[in-house]
Protein backbone atom coordinates (compact mmCIF):
# COMPACT_ATOMS: atom_id res chain seq x y z
CA UNK A 1 0.00 0.00 0.00
CA UNK A 2 2.69 2.45 1.28
CA UNK A 3 4.92 0.97 -1.67
CA UNK A 4 2.19 1.74 -3.91
CA UNK A 5 1.96 5.57 -3.26
CA UNK A 6 5.51 5.99 -3.30
CA UNK A 7 5.67 5.00 -6.32
CA UNK A 8 2.67 6.68 -7.96
CA UNK A 9 3.03 9.30 -10.19
CA UNK A 10 2.45 13.01 -8.97
CA UNK A 11 0.08 13.35 -11.13
CA UNK A 12 -2.60 10.50 -12.58
CA UNK A 13 -5.16 10.89 -15.26
CA UNK A 14 -7.72 7.94 -15.76
CA UNK A 15 -9.65 7.98 -18.97
CA UNK A 16 -10.79 11.24 -18.72
CA UNK A 17 -13.88 12.32 -20.57
CA UNK A 18 -14.44 15.95 -21.26
CA UNK A 19 -17.25 17.60 -22.59
CA UNK A 20 -18.22 21.56 -24.07
CA UNK A 21 -21.88 21.34 -24.12
CA UNK A 22 -22.58 18.15 -26.32
CA UNK A 23 -19.08 18.55 -28.07
CA UNK A 24 -16.65 15.81 -26.44
CA UNK A 25 -13.29 17.25 -26.94
CA UNK A 26 -11.22 15.00 -24.83
CA UNK A 27 -12.45 10.83 -25.10
CA UNK A 28 -10.49 8.61 -22.52
CA UNK A 29 -6.98 10.23 -22.19
CA UNK A 30 -4.83 8.57 -19.74
CA UNK A 31 -1.66 9.91 -18.80
CA UNK A 32 0.92 10.20 -15.99
CA UNK A 33 3.20 12.80 -14.84
CA UNK A 34 5.96 10.88 -12.49
CA UNK A 35 7.26 13.79 -9.52
CA UNK A 36 10.13 15.50 -10.70
CA UNK A 37 9.89 14.88 -14.67
CA UNK A 38 8.87 16.74 -17.51
CA UNK A 39 6.18 15.44 -19.33
CA UNK A 40 5.06 17.02 -23.00
CA UNK A 41 1.71 16.92 -24.65
CA UNK A 42 1.72 17.81 -28.16
CA UNK A 43 -0.70 17.58 -30.98
CA UNK A 44 -2.63 19.58 -33.87
CA UNK A 45 -4.83 22.76 -33.18
CA UNK A 46 -7.84 21.03 -31.63
CA UNK A 47 -6.12 17.81 -30.65
CA UNK A 48 -7.73 18.54 -27.05
CA UNK A 49 -4.08 19.87 -25.60
CA UNK A 50 -5.81 23.15 -23.49
CA UNK A 51 -8.50 21.06 -22.12
CA UNK A 52 -6.51 18.39 -20.97
CA UNK A 53 -4.85 21.09 -18.54
CA UNK A 54 -8.01 22.77 -18.09
CA UNK A 55 -9.37 19.42 -16.68
CA UNK A 56 -6.29 19.00 -14.51
CA UNK A 57 -6.64 22.38 -13.05
CA UNK A 58 -10.35 21.60 -12.50
CA UNK A 59 -11.70 24.81 -14.71
CA UNK A 60 -13.83 22.38 -16.28
CA UNK A 61 -15.20 19.00 -15.39
CA UNK A 62 -14.58 15.47 -16.53
CA UNK A 63 -18.10 13.30 -17.35
CA UNK A 64 -15.88 10.22 -16.97
CA UNK A 65 -12.25 9.05 -15.70
CA UNK A 66 -10.14 11.04 -12.50
CA UNK A 67 -7.57 13.25 -12.19
CA UNK A 68 -5.73 12.20 -8.98
CA UNK A 69 -2.82 14.58 -7.47
CA UNK A 70 -0.35 12.66 -4.92
CA UNK A 71 -2.87 9.91 -5.02
CA UNK A 72 -5.48 12.00 -4.09
CA UNK A 73 -8.70 12.25 -6.33
CA UNK A 74 -9.22 15.71 -7.14
CA UNK A 75 -11.76 15.13 -9.81
CA UNK A 76 -14.20 17.78 -10.13
CA UNK A 77 -12.42 20.25 -7.60
CA UNK A 78 -12.65 24.21 -7.89
CA UNK A 79 -9.74 25.56 -9.63
CA UNK A 80 -8.82 28.00 -6.66
CA UNK A 81 -8.62 25.09 -4.72
CA UNK A 82 -6.68 22.87 -6.66
CA UNK A 83 -3.92 26.10 -7.30
CA UNK A 84 -3.82 25.98 -3.48
CA UNK A 85 -3.07 22.51 -3.62
CA UNK A 86 0.37 23.34 -5.38
CA UNK A 87 -0.91 23.16 -9.35
CA UNK A 88 0.95 25.69 -11.01
CA UNK A 89 -1.13 26.62 -14.47
CA UNK A 90 0.17 28.69 -16.98
CA UNK A 91 -2.70 29.33 -19.33
CA UNK A 92 -2.75 29.09 -23.25
CA UNK A 93 -2.69 32.59 -24.00
CA UNK A 94 -0.30 34.83 -21.27
CA UNK A 95 -3.53 35.47 -19.49
CA UNK A 96 -1.76 37.91 -16.90
CA UNK A 97 -4.02 40.81 -14.80
CA UNK A 98 -3.51 43.83 -17.35
CA UNK A 99 -4.31 46.68 -14.66
CA UNK A 100 -2.00 45.56 -12.07
CA UNK A 101 1.41 45.89 -12.36
CA UNK A 102 4.44 43.26 -12.85
CA UNK A 103 5.00 43.06 -9.06
CA UNK A 104 1.07 43.09 -8.25
CA UNK A 105 0.36 40.23 -10.77
CA UNK A 106 3.45 38.45 -9.20
CA UNK A 107 1.84 38.51 -5.82
CA UNK A 108 -1.20 37.11 -6.76
CA UNK A 109 0.33 34.00 -8.17
CA UNK A 110 1.42 33.81 -3.99
CA UNK A 111 -2.21 34.74 -2.56
CA UNK A 112 -2.52 31.18 -1.23
CA UNK A 113 0.63 31.34 0.37
CA UNK A 114 0.74 32.85 4.31
CA UNK A 115 4.38 31.98 4.62
CA UNK A 116 7.09 34.51 5.02
CA UNK A 117 8.84 33.84 1.99
CA UNK A 118 7.00 35.29 -0.59
CA UNK A 119 9.75 38.15 -0.66
CA UNK A 120 12.20 35.67 -1.56
CA UNK A 121 10.45 33.93 -3.99
CA UNK A 122 9.55 37.46 -5.94
CA UNK A 123 13.48 38.04 -5.84
CA UNK A 124 13.69 34.80 -7.43
CA UNK A 125 11.14 35.13 -9.73
CA UNK A 126 12.86 38.80 -11.05
CA UNK A 127 16.52 36.80 -10.63
CA UNK A 128 15.00 34.08 -13.92
CA UNK A 129 13.03 37.03 -15.85
CA UNK A 130 15.71 40.35 -15.71
CA UNK A 131 13.20 42.13 -18.40
CA UNK A 132 10.06 41.84 -15.45
CA UNK A 133 11.97 42.78 -12.44
CA UNK A 134 12.92 46.29 -14.56
CA UNK A 135 9.30 47.20 -14.92
CA UNK A 136 8.25 45.96 -11.58
CA UNK A 137 5.49 48.86 -11.31
CA UNK A 138 4.39 48.97 -14.85
CA UNK A 139 0.76 47.61 -15.85
CA UNK A 140 1.01 43.90 -17.14
CA UNK A 141 -1.21 45.47 -20.23
CA UNK A 142 1.97 47.39 -21.13
CA UNK A 143 4.14 44.36 -21.26
CA UNK A 144 4.99 43.07 -24.89
CA UNK A 145 3.81 39.42 -25.79
CA UNK A 146 7.03 37.98 -24.59
CA UNK A 147 7.17 39.61 -21.54
CA UNK A 148 3.70 38.65 -20.46
CA UNK A 149 4.61 34.76 -21.00
CA UNK A 150 7.28 35.43 -18.95
CA UNK A 151 5.16 37.29 -16.14
CA UNK A 152 2.26 34.40 -16.51
CA UNK A 153 5.33 31.71 -15.69
CA UNK A 154 6.60 33.69 -12.89
CA UNK A 155 3.54 34.29 -11.31
CA UNK A 156 2.88 30.34 -11.44
CA UNK A 157 6.32 30.39 -9.79
CA UNK A 158 5.21 32.28 -6.79
CA UNK A 159 2.87 29.41 -6.29
CA UNK A 160 6.04 27.49 -5.02
CA UNK A 161 4.12 25.09 -7.81
CA UNK A 162 4.63 20.87 -7.37
CA UNK A 163 3.70 20.74 -10.54
CA UNK A 164 3.21 23.11 -13.09
CA UNK A 165 0.86 23.22 -16.16
CA UNK A 166 2.53 25.12 -19.17
CA UNK A 167 0.26 25.59 -22.23
CA UNK A 168 2.40 26.84 -25.57
CA UNK A 169 4.84 29.25 -23.38
CA UNK A 170 6.72 29.53 -26.77
CA UNK A 171 3.23 30.93 -28.59
CA UNK A 172 4.14 33.78 -30.33
CA UNK A 173 7.44 34.10 -29.21
CA UNK A 174 10.63 34.63 -31.78
CA UNK A 175 12.99 32.00 -31.62
CA UNK A 176 15.28 33.67 -29.42
CA UNK A 177 12.81 34.20 -26.66
CA UNK A 178 11.40 30.32 -27.15
CA UNK A 179 14.90 29.61 -26.36
CA UNK A 180 14.82 31.71 -23.65
CA UNK A 181 12.25 29.90 -22.00
CA UNK A 182 12.90 26.56 -22.93
CA UNK A 183 16.48 27.50 -20.87
CA UNK A 184 14.12 28.61 -18.03
CA UNK A 185 11.52 25.79 -18.15
CA UNK A 186 14.96 23.50 -17.70
CA UNK A 187 16.27 25.20 -15.34
CA UNK A 188 12.65 25.47 -12.83
CA UNK A 189 13.02 21.68 -12.97
CA UNK A 190 16.10 21.06 -12.32
CA UNK A 191 16.67 24.45 -9.63
CA UNK A 192 13.57 24.48 -8.19
CA UNK A 193 12.28 20.63 -8.74
CA UNK A 194 9.31 21.55 -10.18
CA UNK A 195 7.06 18.61 -11.98
CA UNK A 196 6.01 20.02 -15.09
CA UNK A 197 3.55 19.41 -17.64
CA UNK A 198 4.22 20.84 -21.13
CA UNK A 199 1.96 20.92 -23.78
CA UNK A 200 3.41 22.21 -27.19
CA UNK A 201 3.23 22.81 -30.94
CA UNK A 202 6.97 23.55 -31.13
CA UNK A 203 7.54 19.73 -30.35
CA UNK A 204 11.43 20.09 -30.96
CA UNK A 205 11.46 22.31 -27.86
CA UNK A 206 9.61 20.28 -25.96
CA UNK A 207 10.88 16.91 -27.00
CA UNK A 208 14.30 18.22 -26.58
CA UNK A 209 12.89 19.26 -22.70
CA UNK A 210 11.07 16.58 -21.75
CA UNK A 211 11.68 13.61 -20.34
CA UNK A 212 8.41 11.56 -21.92
CA UNK A 213 5.95 12.75 -24.21
CA UNK A 214 1.99 11.97 -25.52
CA UNK A 215 0.94 12.54 -28.83
CA UNK A 216 -2.99 13.87 -28.75
CA UNK A 217 -5.42 13.63 -32.22
CA UNK A 218 -8.72 14.36 -31.80
CA UNK A 219 -8.97 13.85 -27.91
CA UNK A 220 -7.40 10.78 -27.70
CA UNK A 221 -3.98 9.20 -27.07
CA UNK A 222 -2.49 8.18 -30.39
CA UNK A 223 1.13 7.38 -29.05
CA UNK A 224 3.40 7.70 -25.70
CA UNK A 225 6.64 7.27 -25.78
CA UNK A 226 9.96 9.00 -23.94
CA UNK A 227 10.89 11.36 -25.45
CA UNK A 228 13.96 10.79 -27.07
CA UNK A 229 12.21 8.09 -28.99
CA UNK A 230 9.44 10.11 -29.87
CA UNK A 231 12.01 12.16 -31.55
CA UNK A 232 12.87 9.44 -33.92
CA UNK A 233 9.49 8.22 -34.53
CA UNK A 234 8.80 9.07 -38.32
CA UNK A 235 4.82 9.99 -37.36
CA UNK A 236 6.46 12.92 -35.28
CA UNK A 237 9.15 14.14 -37.82
CA UNK A 238 6.37 14.22 -40.45
CA UNK A 239 3.98 15.91 -38.06
CA UNK A 240 5.22 18.08 -35.96
CA UNK A 241 8.93 18.41 -37.20
CA UNK A 242 7.90 19.32 -40.17
CA UNK A 243 10.68 16.76 -41.74
CA UNK A 244 8.05 16.04 -45.10
CA UNK A 245 7.91 15.45 -48.64
CA UNK A 246 6.12 18.47 -50.45
CA UNK A 247 3.47 16.51 -52.57
CA UNK A 248 2.26 14.37 -49.98
CA UNK A 249 2.06 17.87 -47.54
CA UNK A 250 0.29 19.36 -50.41
CA UNK A 251 -2.79 16.05 -50.08
CA UNK A 252 -2.74 17.04 -45.96
CA UNK A 253 -3.68 20.64 -46.48
CA UNK A 254 -6.75 19.90 -48.59
CA UNK A 255 -7.64 17.86 -46.36
CA UNK A 256 -7.86 19.92 -43.35
CA UNK A 257 -9.28 22.40 -45.63
CA UNK A 258 -12.49 20.12 -45.46
CA UNK A 259 -12.98 21.06 -42.05
CA UNK A 260 -12.80 24.45 -42.55
CA UNK A 261 -16.13 25.74 -41.53
CA UNK B 1 -24.79 83.21 -5.45
CA UNK B 2 -27.78 81.39 -6.48
CA UNK B 3 -25.60 79.45 -8.81
CA UNK B 4 -23.30 77.88 -5.91
CA UNK B 5 -26.46 77.24 -4.04
CA UNK B 6 -27.68 75.44 -7.27
CA UNK B 7 -24.02 73.89 -7.27
CA UNK B 8 -23.90 72.81 -3.72
CA UNK B 9 -27.33 71.22 -3.89
CA UNK B 10 -26.50 69.47 -6.87
CA UNK B 11 -23.32 67.89 -6.05
CA UNK B 12 -25.10 66.69 -3.05
CA UNK B 13 -27.76 65.29 -4.47
CA UNK B 14 -24.98 63.75 -7.12
CA UNK B 15 -22.87 61.91 -4.78
CA UNK B 16 -26.02 60.18 -4.08
CA UNK B 17 -26.48 59.03 -7.37
CA UNK B 18 -22.34 58.35 -7.74
CA UNK B 19 -22.68 56.21 -4.87
CA UNK B 20 -25.69 54.10 -5.96
CA UNK B 21 -23.63 54.05 -9.30
CA UNK B 22 -20.81 53.02 -7.23
CA UNK B 23 -22.48 49.96 -6.44
CA UNK B 24 -23.38 49.15 -9.84
CA UNK B 25 -20.17 49.56 -11.03
CA UNK B 26 -18.64 46.85 -8.68
CA UNK B 27 -21.28 44.17 -9.10
CA UNK B 28 -20.65 44.62 -12.89
CA UNK B 29 -17.43 44.55 -12.82
CA UNK B 30 -16.57 42.04 -10.69
CA UNK B 31 -19.36 39.37 -12.05
CA UNK B 32 -20.56 41.45 -15.58
CA UNK B 33 -24.10 41.49 -13.62
CA UNK B 34 -26.27 44.64 -13.27
CA UNK B 35 -27.78 44.35 -10.46
CA UNK B 36 -31.66 46.16 -10.63
CA UNK B 37 -31.78 46.06 -7.26
CA UNK B 38 -29.53 48.50 -6.32
CA UNK B 39 -31.94 50.80 -5.53
CA UNK B 40 -34.11 48.63 -3.05
CA UNK B 41 -31.03 47.50 -1.02
CA UNK B 42 -30.33 51.13 -1.03
CA UNK B 43 -33.79 51.52 0.23
CA UNK B 44 -33.21 48.36 2.74
CA UNK B 45 -30.19 50.17 4.35
CA UNK B 46 -32.22 53.35 5.37
CA UNK B 47 -34.78 51.09 6.53
CA UNK B 48 -32.56 49.37 9.09
CA UNK B 49 -30.51 52.62 10.03
CA UNK B 50 -34.35 53.86 10.85
CA UNK B 51 -35.16 50.30 13.13
CA UNK B 52 -31.92 50.93 14.79
CA UNK B 53 -31.82 54.24 15.60
CA UNK B 54 -35.51 55.58 15.89
CA UNK B 55 -37.27 52.07 16.82
CA UNK B 56 -34.61 51.13 19.06
CA UNK B 57 -33.16 54.45 19.93
CA UNK B 58 -29.54 53.39 19.07
CA UNK B 59 -27.05 56.43 19.23
CA UNK B 60 -26.57 57.46 15.43
CA UNK B 61 -23.08 56.06 15.10
CA UNK B 62 -23.84 52.62 16.37
CA UNK B 63 -27.25 52.46 14.43
CA UNK B 64 -24.93 52.95 11.13
CA UNK B 65 -22.17 50.81 11.87
CA UNK B 66 -24.79 48.06 12.20
CA UNK B 67 -26.58 49.05 9.47
CA UNK B 68 -23.16 48.29 7.52
CA UNK B 69 -22.91 45.14 9.25
CA UNK B 70 -25.89 43.87 8.57
CA UNK B 71 -26.01 44.65 5.08
CA UNK B 72 -23.04 43.95 4.34
CA UNK B 73 -24.10 39.71 5.32
CA UNK B 74 -27.28 40.49 2.97
CA UNK B 75 -25.09 41.30 0.45
CA UNK B 76 -23.28 38.34 0.64
CA UNK B 77 -25.98 35.98 1.34
CA UNK B 78 -27.76 37.63 -2.08
CA UNK B 79 -24.62 36.72 -3.68
CA UNK B 80 -24.30 33.27 -2.38
CA UNK B 81 -28.14 32.07 -2.32
CA UNK B 82 -29.22 34.14 -5.17
CA UNK B 83 -26.74 35.00 -7.44
CA UNK B 84 -24.02 31.86 -7.37
CA UNK B 85 -26.38 29.43 -8.87
CA UNK B 86 -26.53 31.43 -11.53
CA UNK B 87 -23.30 30.75 -12.68
CA UNK B 88 -23.49 29.06 -15.98
CA UNK B 89 -26.87 30.02 -17.02
CA UNK B 90 -27.51 32.75 -20.04
CA UNK B 91 -26.52 36.75 -18.13
CA UNK B 92 -30.35 37.41 -18.85
CA UNK B 93 -31.28 34.94 -16.14
CA UNK B 94 -29.20 36.69 -13.76
CA UNK B 95 -30.69 40.30 -14.59
CA UNK B 96 -34.15 38.75 -14.64
CA UNK B 97 -33.51 37.74 -11.03
CA UNK B 98 -32.21 40.97 -9.82
CA UNK B 99 -35.16 42.81 -11.14
CA UNK B 100 -37.58 40.20 -9.18
CA UNK B 101 -35.22 40.72 -6.34
CA UNK B 102 -36.24 44.79 -6.23
CA UNK B 103 -39.83 43.65 -6.60
CA UNK B 104 -39.50 41.49 -3.43
CA UNK B 105 -37.37 43.93 -1.27
CA UNK B 106 -40.30 46.64 -1.94
CA UNK B 107 -42.81 44.43 -0.80
CA UNK B 108 -40.84 43.07 2.45
CA UNK B 109 -40.03 46.97 3.08
CA UNK B 110 -44.10 47.83 2.52
CA UNK B 111 -45.21 45.33 4.99
CA UNK B 112 -42.52 45.44 7.60
CA UNK B 113 -42.16 49.41 7.81
CA UNK B 114 -45.56 50.53 5.79
CA UNK B 115 -45.84 52.86 3.02
CA UNK B 116 -45.88 55.59 4.58
CA UNK B 117 -42.62 57.97 4.70
CA UNK B 118 -40.00 57.75 7.27
CA UNK B 119 -37.68 60.52 9.03
CA UNK B 120 -34.37 59.04 10.27
CA UNK B 121 -33.28 60.37 13.30
CA UNK B 122 -29.45 61.59 12.50
CA UNK B 123 -27.22 63.99 13.91
CA UNK B 124 -26.14 66.25 10.11
CA UNK B 125 -29.72 66.56 9.28
CA UNK B 126 -32.26 69.82 9.93
CA UNK B 127 -29.03 72.65 10.62
CA UNK B 128 -27.74 74.76 8.25
CA UNK B 129 -24.08 76.78 7.81
CA UNK B 130 -23.93 80.20 6.54
CA UNK B 131 -20.68 81.26 4.87
CA UNK B 132 -21.81 85.05 4.11
CA UNK B 133 -25.30 85.04 2.17
CA UNK B 134 -24.35 81.32 1.35
CA UNK B 135 -26.65 78.50 2.88
CA UNK B 136 -26.02 74.98 2.91
CA UNK B 137 -27.53 72.87 4.62
CA UNK B 138 -25.59 70.32 7.24
CA UNK B 139 -26.67 67.13 5.55
CA UNK B 140 -25.55 68.47 2.02
CA UNK B 141 -22.36 68.81 3.81
CA UNK B 142 -22.61 65.58 5.33
CA UNK B 143 -23.39 63.74 1.82
CA UNK B 144 -20.23 65.44 0.37
CA UNK B 145 -18.17 64.62 3.17
CA UNK B 146 -19.55 61.11 3.54
CA UNK B 147 -19.04 60.32 0.25
CA UNK B 148 -15.56 61.80 0.20
CA UNK B 149 -14.66 59.43 3.23
CA UNK B 150 -15.74 56.30 1.83
CA UNK B 151 -14.17 57.00 -1.93
CA UNK B 152 -11.03 57.62 0.03
CA UNK B 153 -11.23 54.25 1.82
CA UNK B 154 -12.58 52.19 -1.14
CA UNK B 155 -9.32 53.76 -2.99
CA UNK B 156 -7.02 52.37 -0.07
CA UNK B 157 -8.62 49.19 -0.15
CA UNK B 158 -8.24 48.47 -4.07
CA UNK B 159 -5.09 50.31 -4.35
CA UNK B 160 -3.32 48.69 -1.33
CA UNK B 161 -5.15 45.56 0.47
CA UNK B 162 -4.35 42.17 -0.72
CA UNK B 163 -8.26 41.46 -0.78
CA UNK B 164 -8.23 44.79 -2.65
CA UNK B 165 -6.01 43.93 -5.36
CA UNK B 166 -7.04 40.19 -5.65
CA UNK B 167 -10.96 41.61 -6.14
CA UNK B 168 -9.35 43.80 -9.20
CA UNK B 169 -7.69 40.67 -10.56
CA UNK B 170 -10.53 38.64 -10.45
CA UNK B 171 -12.53 41.43 -12.10
CA UNK B 172 -10.01 41.50 -14.74
CA UNK B 173 -9.59 37.79 -15.53
CA UNK B 174 -11.55 35.84 -13.49
CA UNK B 175 -10.14 32.39 -14.77
CA UNK B 176 -6.56 33.69 -14.64
CA UNK B 177 -7.54 34.03 -10.80
CA UNK B 178 -8.80 31.38 -10.11
CA UNK B 179 -5.69 29.82 -11.63
CA UNK B 180 -3.50 31.08 -9.13
CA UNK B 181 -5.50 30.47 -6.48
CA UNK B 182 -7.82 33.55 -5.69
CA UNK B 183 -11.04 32.28 -4.11
CA UNK B 184 -13.27 33.89 -6.96
CA UNK B 185 -16.77 32.98 -5.05
CA UNK B 186 -15.70 33.92 -2.00
CA UNK B 187 -14.30 37.31 -3.56
CA UNK B 188 -17.75 37.89 -5.44
CA UNK B 189 -19.77 37.58 -2.45
CA UNK B 190 -17.21 39.95 -0.90
CA UNK B 191 -18.05 42.34 -4.15
CA UNK B 192 -21.71 42.24 -2.94
CA UNK B 193 -21.03 42.74 0.75
CA UNK B 194 -19.32 46.17 -0.66
CA UNK B 195 -21.72 46.81 -2.90
CA UNK B 196 -24.67 46.76 -0.41
CA UNK B 197 -22.32 48.47 2.04
CA UNK B 198 -21.94 51.59 -0.36
CA UNK B 199 -26.00 51.56 -1.03
CA UNK B 200 -26.48 51.42 2.66
CA UNK B 201 -24.28 54.33 3.43
CA UNK B 202 -26.27 56.43 0.56
CA UNK B 203 -29.47 55.10 1.86
CA UNK B 204 -28.30 56.78 5.13
CA UNK B 205 -27.25 59.75 3.47
CA UNK B 206 -29.85 60.90 1.83
CA UNK B 207 -32.65 59.98 4.29
CA UNK B 208 -32.51 63.74 5.50
CA UNK B 209 -33.41 64.85 2.38
CA UNK B 210 -35.64 62.37 0.45
CA UNK B 211 -37.28 60.73 3.75
CA UNK B 212 -37.18 56.77 3.84
CA UNK B 213 -40.17 54.96 1.99
CA UNK B 214 -40.28 51.39 -0.23
CA UNK B 215 -40.04 53.38 -3.46
CA UNK B 216 -37.13 55.49 -2.46
CA UNK B 217 -35.08 53.15 -4.72
CA UNK B 218 -36.39 54.22 -7.94
CA UNK B 219 -33.81 56.99 -7.36
CA UNK B 220 -31.75 54.10 -9.03
CA UNK B 221 -32.45 54.91 -12.51
CA UNK B 222 -30.99 57.95 -12.50
CA UNK B 223 -27.56 56.08 -11.44
CA UNK B 224 -27.63 54.12 -14.12
CA UNK B 225 -27.39 57.14 -16.10
CA UNK B 226 -24.99 58.20 -14.03
CA UNK B 227 -22.88 54.54 -14.25
CA UNK B 228 -23.42 54.81 -18.15
CA UNK B 229 -22.14 58.67 -18.27
CA UNK B 230 -19.14 57.80 -16.64
CA UNK B 231 -18.47 54.36 -18.54
CA UNK B 232 -19.82 51.51 -16.50
CA UNK B 233 -17.01 50.40 -15.23
CA UNK B 234 -14.97 52.93 -13.68
CA UNK B 235 -15.51 53.48 -10.04
CA UNK B 236 -14.33 56.98 -10.12
CA UNK B 237 -16.47 57.59 -13.26
CA UNK B 238 -19.73 56.13 -11.46
CA UNK B 239 -19.20 59.09 -8.81
CA UNK B 240 -18.07 61.92 -11.75
CA UNK B 241 -21.47 60.74 -13.88
CA UNK B 242 -23.31 61.15 -10.69
CA UNK B 243 -22.09 64.38 -10.00
CA UNK B 244 -22.79 65.43 -13.59
CA UNK B 245 -26.30 64.10 -13.35
CA UNK B 246 -27.07 65.77 -10.08
CA UNK B 247 -25.71 69.10 -10.85
CA UNK B 248 -27.38 69.54 -13.84
CA UNK B 249 -30.71 68.26 -12.47
CA UNK B 250 -30.68 70.91 -10.06
CA UNK B 251 -29.76 73.52 -12.65
CA UNK B 252 -32.69 72.14 -15.06
CA UNK B 253 -35.10 71.96 -12.61
CA UNK B 254 -34.19 75.86 -11.82
CA UNK B 255 -33.56 77.66 -15.04
CA UNK B 256 -35.38 74.95 -17.94
CA UNK B 257 -39.32 74.64 -18.22
CA UNK B 258 -40.61 72.52 -15.93
CA UNK B 259 -40.56 68.62 -16.09
CA UNK B 260 -36.85 69.32 -17.32
CA UNK B 261 -35.38 68.60 -14.02
CA UNK B 262 -36.38 65.20 -13.38
CA UNK B 263 -35.78 64.25 -17.25
CA UNK B 264 -32.56 66.11 -17.53
CA UNK B 265 -30.48 62.77 -16.39
CA UNK B 266 -31.84 60.91 -19.27
CA UNK B 267 -31.39 63.61 -21.48
CA UNK B 268 -27.63 63.75 -20.41
CA UNK B 269 -27.70 59.72 -21.19
CA UNK B 270 -29.19 60.13 -24.23
CA UNK B 271 -26.63 62.95 -25.26
CA UNK B 272 -24.05 61.04 -23.68
CA UNK B 273 -24.86 57.41 -25.81
CA UNK B 274 -24.85 59.62 -29.45
CA UNK B 275 -21.78 61.62 -28.46
CA UNK B 276 -19.44 59.08 -26.24
CA UNK B 277 -20.90 56.23 -25.94
CA UNK B 278 -18.10 54.75 -23.81
CA UNK B 279 -18.04 57.17 -21.35
CA UNK B 280 -16.15 59.64 -20.25
CA UNK B 281 -13.65 57.36 -18.72
CA UNK B 282 -13.47 55.26 -21.46
CA UNK B 283 -9.86 56.57 -23.13
CA UNK B 284 -8.47 55.74 -19.05
CA UNK B 285 -9.78 52.11 -19.96
CA UNK B 286 -9.06 51.40 -23.16
CA UNK B 287 -5.42 52.83 -22.67
CA UNK B 288 -5.01 50.60 -19.95
CA UNK B 289 -6.00 47.33 -22.13
N1 LIG C 1 -15.01 26.95 -25.41
C1 LIG C 1 -15.23 25.93 -26.24
N2 LIG C 1 -16.48 25.61 -26.62
C2 LIG C 1 -16.72 24.57 -27.45
N3 LIG C 1 -15.77 23.79 -27.96
C3 LIG C 1 -14.50 24.05 -27.63
C4 LIG C 1 -14.17 25.13 -26.76
N4 LIG C 1 -12.82 25.15 -26.60
C5 LIG C 1 -12.35 24.13 -27.35
N5 LIG C 1 -13.34 23.48 -27.96
C6 LIG C 1 -13.20 22.31 -28.83
O1 LIG C 1 -12.54 21.30 -28.13
C7 LIG C 1 -11.56 20.67 -28.91
C8 LIG C 1 -10.21 20.71 -28.22
O2 LIG C 1 -9.83 22.05 -28.04
P1 LIG C 1 -8.50 22.47 -27.29
O3 LIG C 1 -8.54 23.93 -27.06
O4 LIG C 1 -8.32 21.60 -26.11
O5 LIG C 1 -7.41 22.12 -28.39
P2 LIG C 1 -5.83 22.34 -28.34
O6 LIG C 1 -5.22 21.01 -28.54
O7 LIG C 1 -5.43 23.08 -27.12
O8 LIG C 1 -5.61 23.23 -29.63
P3 LIG C 1 -4.55 24.42 -29.88
O9 LIG C 1 -3.25 23.78 -30.18
O10 LIG C 1 -5.10 25.12 -31.06
O11 LIG C 1 -4.52 25.26 -28.67
C9 LIG C 1 -11.57 21.40 -30.25
O12 LIG C 1 -12.24 20.57 -31.17
C10 LIG C 1 -12.32 22.65 -30.01
O13 LIG C 1 -13.10 22.99 -31.13
MG1 LIG D 1 -4.60 24.90 -26.80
Amino acid sequence: MTEQASTAPLLELKNIETHYGPVMAIRGVSLNVPAGQVVAVLGANGAGKTTVLKTISGAMEPQKGSVAFGGQNISGWAPDRVARLGVGHVPEGREVFPFLTVEENLRMGAYSRKDAGVKDDLELVYGYFPSLAERRRLAAGFLSGGQQQMLAVGRALMLRPALMLLDEPSLGLSPRLTHDIAEIIARLNAEQGVTLLLVEQNAKMALDLADYGYVMELGRVVMEDTAARLKDATDIKEFYLGMKEEGVRGRRRWKARKTWR
Amino acid sequence: MEVLQLLISGLSLGCVYGLIALGLVLIYKATETVNFAQGEVMMLGAFLAYTFVNVLGWPFALGFVATLAVMGVVGALLERVLMRPMLGEPPFAALMLTIGLGFVLRAIAGAAWGNEPHTLRTPFAGDVLRFGELVVGTENIAIVLGTAILCGGLYLFFRFARVGIALQAASQNQLAAFYVGIPVQRVFALVWALSAMVAATAGVLVAPVSLIDPLMGFIAIKAFAAAIVGGFGSLPGAIVGGLIVGVVEQFASRYLPPGFGDTSAYIILLVMLVARPEGIFATLQRKKV
